[in-house]
């Protein structure tokens, strides 16, 4: 559900970025969102389509680059993906870990005429 | 063309929560911003707290709980300041809002705020309002998996509080193994078990909080 403000926050970003920009039309978004934000890509879409009727961004692609939540061990120093519901180092079973990917949330280009 | 941004699309929010906190330093207030799921015992928390510390400390409550005015009515009712936020069916509160509510609290006479976030375990996460300390309440009845299924919540809280423990002796929750899960990917989170019902724990999460005070004031 908090989809709607983070569009609107994502659209504000390309809006202004495309007016620096001096473009007329923006042709693609390139999004990358960690999959720890919980952010539902078919629900940004949604809000996307909503919300940029009428600007220079309507009708632009979105692509969503999705980064999944990833650990680091402390007890051996490897990084591996995090499961849903086992959170244990698969190369030394320890349980203690750092997130050091996952929690992405940004416009990392756009495309523009 | 293409234009290379690598824009937070949440750093509008977080630039207003920094001014909020800005703010609330100013003024000497501790904030505190309370998380969990609907009915996990954010209120009945606020209400035990106000119990223990009306008289010693002075408190200001911010109401973000969207079900309806009730839990602000309930908490005006003990003679603390308390502003209602509505959300307009929001899912969670910003700092926008936050900033708003904080205009209309008397924050000179207060030193520490409480939040009610709106009842919710994912959204509310990625939206910081300003607050100094974030408060994850998780309940026996929600079952002992929910740091997994709402792992950004357990890894931005500096607090987790284990609610309804009186509920203990009926339902099957593993209080080590869920507090193992959580001290997995957050080391420094604090775990206290409580219960708003009987009053056990409560205690101690009132001197933490007595604690957070006066290490700001030092
Ligand atoms: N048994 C038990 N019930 C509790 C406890 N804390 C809160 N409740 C009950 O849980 C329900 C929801 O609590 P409330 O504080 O309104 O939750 P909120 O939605 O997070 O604000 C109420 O009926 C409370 O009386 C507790 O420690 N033990
Ligand atoms: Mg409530
Ligand atoms: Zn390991």
């Amino acid at each position: 559900m908090h989809e709607l403000a983070i569009t609107q926050s994502m659209l504000d970003i390309v809006l202004e970025q495309a007016e620096k920009a001096g473009a007329r039309e923006v042709g693609k978004i390139n999004l990358v969102i960690g999959e720890m934000t919980g952010v539902v890509d078919e629900c940004v879409q949604f809000y996307f389509d909503f919300l940029s009727k009428g600007t220079s961004a309507e009708g632009a692609a979105l692509s969503f680059t999705k980064v999944p939540t990833t650990a680091r061990c402390r007890g051996c120093d490897k990084a591996f993906e995090l499961k849903e519901f086992d959170w244990t180092c698969p190369y030394c079973q320890g349980n203690n870990m750092e997130i050091v990917a996952g929690k992405e949330l940004f416009v990392e280009s756009i495309e523009v005429e | 063309m293409k234009i290379k941004v690598v824009k937070d699309i949440l750093g509008a929010n977080e630039q207003i929560a920094e001014r909020n906190r800005q703010l609330l330093d100013s003024k000497g207030v501790l904030a505190v911003n309370l998380m969990s799921s609907p009915g996990a015992g954010k209120t009945s928390l606020i209400l035990e707290t106000i119990k223990r510390l009306k008289g010693k400390t002075r408190l200001g409550i911010i109401e973000g709980d969207v079900s309806s005015s009730l839990d602000a009515e309930v908490i005006g009712k003990e003679g603390v300041p308390v502003v209602q936020i509505n959300t307009g069916g929001g899912c969670h509160l910003d700092a926008n809002m936050t900033h708003s509510a904080l205009g209309n609290m008397p924050l000179q006479d207060i030193e520490l705020l409480l939040i009610e976030n709106v009842g919710n375990l994912i959204c509310p996460a990625e939206f910081a309002l300003g607050e100094h300390k974030k408060v994850l309440i998780s309940s026996i009845p929600e079952g002992d998996d929910k740091p997994f299924k709402y792992p950004s919540m357990f890894h931005k809280a500096d607090v987790v509080l284990i609610n309804k423990i009186d509920l203990l002796p009926y339902l099957k929750f593993d209080t080590d193994a869920f507090s193992q899960a959580i001290r997995g990917i957050n080391e420094r989170a604090e775990i206290f078990q409580i219960s708003c019902a009987t009053g056990q724990g409560i205690e101690k999460w009132v001197s933490w909080l007595l604690t957070q005070m006066s290490r700001r004031q030092s």
